[in-house]
């Protein structure tokens, strides 16, 4: 599939679920991620999906839970308000262990907030969201490109490990336009891994039961340690990010999404300065790139970390430097979106330069 | 010669029922069981446990089972109806998660007539955490949260949702039975028949709301909580259809407070 398509981000992350199998979408309108929603609308009915308007984002969350224990990939999407009323069923999915995948298209918050981009969500995402002991995948894209083709991986790990799976993006990156090549062939249900834990006829096999919770003693302690192994081996395997200008930096930024985009054009500016300047982009924002952080920190005295907030992928690469680098931090919350020349004074600043 | 006339249903498992002495869920899980094993769906049935004190409903029915949040029973089963329409899916819920916390998932699911059916037990108390009001409990009524008795200026109204539900444009099933005598459980064992035909044959939303006792949180012995349901809840809560898909029977004499709803031919 080498066709080249302009899309906004929103419609490339919706088209890109439904190619990679996507055929159950419930949803609720918040802004800035309506047109995932609307395009799912007409799209679904196309492939023989459904689409469910629900009637909150707590009865959308769990449409696609009851969608996927029997079989279905499924999706639902938000921005920040929305996914916090859909903590509650994440938590239970997570226990449940079913496969799901949703979108977080962030907003400024907190609170109501506003509807400019913003990365506020970073701790919500990253440390699971709702109640108990249980992670999420969470992906950054930084393009449209990349809306459009992470869907097909998240739903790849989120069978493989049987967990939610995410997309963090801001509403920048849902509302523009870019040209977008689909790097994989629509894949048809029909072609899905077999699972045997879904839920439909018992004919020929023993009853089965989808549940989080375990009163009898002793018992939910073990099943949260084998959740625990699991998200102790995505930790080593599936961790994904991209590096720029690495070599000999005196300083590397760490940036995801948009904020990843204005960091890499304060490069050529750093260079023309006589500043050697790197980037690091996170692209699992869970699991965190902890591994490729501590080496950069071995070797690179300063860190200087861009966020859309007010400090929170920050805390995560303080923990993976472990004070070996100075960590510095740049944030516009809120829905400000940082410009280059910006980034540019802090890398002068730091530098002294 | 010994004849056998009454046997166990394979509706459910072989599992010990853990419910208080003259609760009626035991009665209520059997009912539904046994429905769902002489309509003969039970390999292709999916039912949806509460949170609550049947909350271990899924241990109890022996066909595939799914545990949800609380209230959100409803929401589930549209995913998995829509998914798996072959499928018999049923939810199982008490006054607490359908009335109170589920209260949108229910009229929603019922606004969108979803070919599902759901088993709604009011006993109007939350048994599994102790005792407290119930959007069912009754005025006066004592609870842990209303020791002097629901009083409705502080706490409100009781919510009749058979009632409640009839006022929606959505075509189904809604009837209230009650399990407080033998005779009862007999005609509440024909409504949940009827409320999986509902769905069966594609009618809409479906909802069987039981009448059911609690001596414990009541604070009753199982024979006064009986003659609670009798004498306090079903005149508050008269037992009859409140929206049916089929036509009236010929001789019967019509329910109680029955409201007649003409079946919409028109609705896919």
């Amino acid at each position: 599939m080498t066709e080249r398509i302009l899309m906004k981000g929103n419609e490339a992350l919706a088209e890109g679920a439904v190619r990679a199998g996507c055929r159950f979408f419930a949803g609720y309108p918040i802004t800035p991620q309506n047109e995932i929603p609307e395009y799912m609308s007409w799209r679904l009915p196309e492939v023989g999906g459904t689409f469910i308007q629900a009637e909150s984002e707590v009865a959308a969350i769990n449409m696609i839970f009851g969608a996927s224990a029997c079989g279905a990939r499924v999706m639902t999407s938000s921005s920040g308000p929305g996914i916090s009323l859909k903590q509650e069923g994440i938590s239970y999915i997570a226990g449940a262990e079913i496969p799901i995948f949703y979108a977080d298209i962030m907003r400024g918050g907190p609170g109501l907030g506003n509807i400019a981009p913003a990365q506020g969500d970073y701790f919500q995402a990253t440390r699971g969201g709702g109640h108990g002991d249980y992670r999420v995948i969470v992906f950054a894209p930084n393009s449209v490109i990349e809306m459009g083709n992470f869907p097909r991986i998240c739903y790849e790990l989120a069978d493989k490990y049987r967990m939610p799976s995410m997309i963090l993006a801001d509403g920048l990156l849902g509302q523009m336009m870019e040209p977008i090549v689909y790097d994989f062939e629509p894949i048809d249900p029909k072609d899905f891994p077999e699972k045997d834990y879904l839920l439909g006829c018992t004919e020929g096999r023993e009853r089965r039961v989808v549940r989080s919770y375990d009163l009898r003693p002793g018992y939910l302690e073990k099943n949260t340690l084998k959740l625990e192994k699991k998200f102790k081996s995505i930790e080593e395997n599936e961790v994904r990010y991209d590096d720029t200008n690495m070599e000999g930096a005196d300083l590397v930024m760490v940036a995801f999404g948009t904020a990843s985009r204005v960091c890499k054009s304060a490069i050529p500016l750093a260079k023309e300065a006589g500043m050697k300047v790197g980037l690091l982009r996170p692209i699992t924002l869970w699991p965190f790139p902890m591994k490729v952080l501590r080496q950069i920190a071995d070797e690179v005295e300063h860190i200087l970390v861009v966020e859309m907030n007010i400090g929170q992928m920050v805390e995560d690469v303080k923990l993976a430097v472990e004070g070996k680098s100075q960590v510095h931090f740049y944030g516009r919350p809120s829905g400000s979106v940082p410009v280059t020349e910006e980034i540019f004074e802090q890398v002068k600043m730091i530098l002294k330069k | 010669m010994e004849k056998k006339v009454f046997k166990r249903t394979g509706g459910l498992t072989d599992i010990p029922m853990r419910y208080c002495p003259g609760c009626g869920h035991g009665i209520i899980h059997r009912l539904v069981a046994e429905v769902i094993e002489e309509l003969g769906v039970q390999k292709r049935t999916i039912g949806i446990a509460p949170v609550g004190c049947s909350v271990f409903a899924d241990e109890y029915f022996n066909c595939d089972m799914i545990q949800p949040p609380h209230g959100r029973g409803p929401a589930v089963a549209t995913g998995m109806k829509r998914i798996r329409p072959d499928c018999v899916v049923f939810s199982y819920q008490g006054d607490g998660d359908l009335a109170s916390i589920g209260m949108a998932e229910t009229v929603h699911a019922a606004a969108r007539a979803e070919n599902i059916t759901i088993i709604f037990v009011n006993n109007a108390i939350y048994g599994m955490t102790g005792g407290q009001m119930a959007p069912t409990t009754l005025i006066g009524m004592k609870s842990t949260t209303s020791p002097f008795g629901r009083d409705v200026k502080r706490a409100g109204y009781p919510i009749r949702m058979c009632e409640f539900l009839a006022a929606l444009d959505a075509p189904g099933y809604l009837v209230r039975v009650s399990v407080h005598k033998p005779a009862n459980v007999m005609k509440a064992k024909k409504a949940v028949k009827k409320a999986f035909q509902v769905q069966m044959e594609g009618l809409g939303f479906s909802m069987v709301e039981i009448i059911s006792q609690c001596p414990t949180d009541w604070f009753l012995t199982p024979l006064q909580a009986v003659e609670y349901v009798e004498k306090q809840m079903i005149p508050y809560y008269p037992l009859g259809e409140y929206k049916t898909p089929f036509k009236k029977e010929e001789g019967k004499k019509e329910a109680k407070d029955k409201i007649e709803v003409e079946f919409r031919t028109d609705f896919n």
